[in-house]
């Protein structure tokens, strides 16, 4: 339309003005990166840093406290075992989150849909696969009700689910019965958290996943810098496969050490639920940033009526949520079953959900909505893991447990807030 | 500064007679109004006058009762908000509707994402996005990447405007984009009106500030009690009058007769 300017040139004849866009173009010198990066923290954005030092810090704390027991290949191997259940809950939860709702039956849910595979499995006598798709249905179907109620009906998501957290702990109650317990004999249930993969497909895995996430960043770095879009510097995306591709190196040879107590048995290679909450990691980011589906939740979730004017579906995109959710939920419930080789009344009740949602929020995810990150919930997922199984280690009573999880809940929505505070003044 | 005046061509978007009632209270006047590509139309009136009821109209929040709305010759019928923005006619309120966590790119094709197979197109958008802000010259932006929360007034007026032009409309109406805005971000936006008409759009600019429209507009359509008390080149009118018309209905030989004038004021 326009006949004096060109796409290429934003800089009119005459024009002595900034051609603007400058920050398209970042400073790619080592200097310049460090700056950049200094920057964005200094306004506010924290991204991933909270956790990583949580982390950090965690085990080296627990470290310190002990030495010969935490550190070890058989510890660390609980430790992501157990933070399994409580990452792929909380992966579900960022959804939720990122809409501005809460979903508090998210944890009992996981153990409704446990039930109905135990259940599946002991009477009924079906196949593992059955007794997988029949507690996945069942996820799916309660976010299905969930979701439709609070988006159609229009009561808050806190008390929608909070009614239903009361309701579905009596539907498992029923399930199993009082008192009574379904022990899981399935074997490839049990596999999930109790089998390893074999060490050489572990590491070719690893490799694999490596290589791909490197081809995938550089060819995203080349064909941005082709078009000239906005881009990071080569120096940031090559630092970052190397530090991921690091982990991922020291996080396989850590778990394929002979991890068993005695020598009579062996012990090594990477439980199947590491792969499995990898898996879903990649999936899930996936859909949220790469797809219309995502790009909507992110929408509703920062400004619901500039969503509706846009023309998104506000009901559908909440129902959706609703049921990844719940599904997801059913997904940790079996982790979470397979790893207690049983269900009782009680799965996925007590801190179940507190522990998902704090690992959300230490992660990062807001609780107002419209920021927030799949992999938050498995940095969060292990800072949590951490601090339950440290104090395990150190055999602390139950109450200091309780208290010192707490604290550190309420440090991450400190440093959440206050980063948000900071962000808000500064205008990043 | 703006590009030579042609009254006798057809208006892209024209009404004619147009009544629009909330139950007993009929907000809309038999409304006439002439909107041309390449001219931006100021759109003038007291609070209550029915600017925002008749730029409602024409979105299709609000459908019409009677009268009639022609779009470049043709009677359409504007029934919902898709009727309008499927003729090209698109509209930024006052409110904006940006989404702050997201960035700029993603809020300009917020609801109407480019996709390649399930993926989202991000390279084809962001050059879409940069051809559009470029074309407007806009150069107040560090970054289309930039999260909206992060711009300042001004910059969010400039991104909800290149917005509504990303989708070859043809009918860009604002609600008092400059109404929040300091001195130096109501220049920037007031370059980008013009900057809109002289790319081929047709611009409905609806403002309570005098300097504002004189510097801007190429008519001036006045509003009184929800009738066009004038609709008229701005070169025949001077700034007295234009109040006159908003606060009177008539100045003049201009407006409404003194009769009819007297039988809807006070």
């Amino acid at each position: 339309m326009s006949t004096s300017t060109t796409p290429t040139s934003n800089v009119e004849p005459g024009g002595s003005a900034p051609s603007g866009f400058e920050g398209d173009r970042p400073d790619g010198s080592l200097g310049g990166v460090v700056r950049g990066y200094l920057n964005r923290i200094r306004g506010g954005d924290l991204g991933a840093l909270p956790a990583i030092l949580g982390i950090v810090a965690l085990t080296l704390l627990f470290y310190a406290l002990r030495p010969n027991t935490f550190l070890t290949p058989l510890n660390l191997t609980n430790l992501l075992v157990q933070a399994a259940p409580i990452t792929l809950l909380a992966m579900g939860l960022v959804f939720v989150l990122l809409l501005g709702d809460i979903d508090l039956s998210a944890g009992v849910v996981s153990g409704v849909c446990a039930a109905v595979a135990a259940q599946l499995l002991a009477d009924a006598g079906a196949s593992w696969y059955v007794a997988v798709l029949g507690a996945l249905l069942t996820g799916a179907l309660i976010g299905l009700f969930t979701g439709v109620v609070v988006s159609l009906i229009g009561i808050p998501s806190f008390v929608v689910t909070l009614a239903l957290f009361l309701g579905f702990q009596g539907v498992t109650l029923r399930l199993i019965g009082q008192g009574g317990t379904v022990p899981i004999r399935d074997e490839t249930v049990r596999a999930i958290t109790n089998s390893n993969l074999p060490v050489g497909l572990g590491w070719a895995l690893t490799a694999a996943a490596i290589v791909l996430y490197a081809l995938l960043q550089l060819n995203r770095w080349r064909v941005a810098n082709a078009r000239g879009l906005s881009n990071q510097p080569l120096l940031v995306v090559v630092a970052r496969i190397v530090v991921i591709g690091a982990v991922l190196v020291v996080v396989t040879a850590v778990l394929s050490v002979d991890r068993a107590l005695s020598a009579a048995v062996d012990l090594k290679g990477i439980p199947y639920a590491v792969p499995l909450v990898v898996v879903l990691l990649l999936a899930l980011t996936f859909l949220a940033g790469r797809t219309t589906f995502g790009r909507h939740v992110y929408a509703v979730g920062g400004n619901t009526e500039a969503a509706r004017r846009a023309g998104i579906n506000v009901t559908k995109i909440r129902v959706l949520v609703f049921v990844l959710s719940s599904s997801m939920a059913a997904v940790s419930g079996l982790v979470a079953a397979s790893r207690l080789a049983s269900v009782t009344p009680g799965s996925g009740g007590g801190n179940t959900l507190l522990y998902a949602v704090g690992a959300a929020v230490i992660g990062g995810t807001s609780l107002f909505g419209g920021r927030g990150r799949v992999r938050d919930a498995v940095l969060g997922g292990l800072v949590v893991a951490i601090i339950a199984n440290g104090l395990g280690l150190l055999g602390v009573d139950a109450y200091l447990n309780f208290i010192i999880t707490g604290a550190v809940l309420l440090l991450a929505a400190s440093v959440d807030a206050l980063a948000r505070r900071r962000a808000a003044a500064t205008g990043h | 500064m703006s590009v030579p005046q042609s009254e006798d061509g057809t208006p892209v978007l024209e009404l004619r007679g147009v009544n629009k009632s909330f139950g007993a209270v009929q907000v809309l006047h038999g409304v006439d109004l002439k909107v041309y590509t390449g001219k931006v139309t100021a759109l003038v009136g007291d609070n209550g006058a029915g600017k925002s009821t008749l730029i409602k109209s024409i979105a299709g929040i609000h459908p019409i009762d009677s009268g009639e709305i022609l779009f470049e010759g043709r009677p359409v019928q504007v029934a919902g908000p898709r009727d309008s923005a499927a003729l090209g006619i698109e509209v930024v309120y006052q409110d904006l509707a940006l989404a702050d966590n997201l960035d700029v790119v993603q809020n300009m094709f917020l609801g109407r994402e480019r996709t390649k197979g399930i993926l989202l197109d991000e390279a084809s958008m962001e050059q879409a996005a940069r051809d559009t802000l470029a074309r407007l010259s806009v150069r107040t932006l560090k970054s289309v990447r930039q999260l909206v929360s992060s711009l300042s007034g001004g910059q969010r007026q400039t991104v909800a405007i290149a917005k509504a032009v990303l989708w070859e409309s043809k009918v860009v109406i604002l609600d008092e984009p400059t109404a929040a805005l300091g001195v130096a971000q109501t220049r920037q936006v007031l370059d980008l009106v013009r900057r809109l008409a002289d790319t081929g759009h047709a611009v409905v600019f609806i403002s309570h500030n005098m300097v504002d429209v004189f510097e801007v507009a190429d008519r001036v359509a006045a509003l009184y009690l929800g009738r066009v008390a004038a609709d008229v080149p701005i070169s025949t009118v001077d700034r007295s009058q234009v109040i006159e018309l908003i606060t009177a209905g008539r100045s003049g030989d201009l407006g409404m007769a003194p009769a009819a004038a007297a039988e809807v004021g006070i």
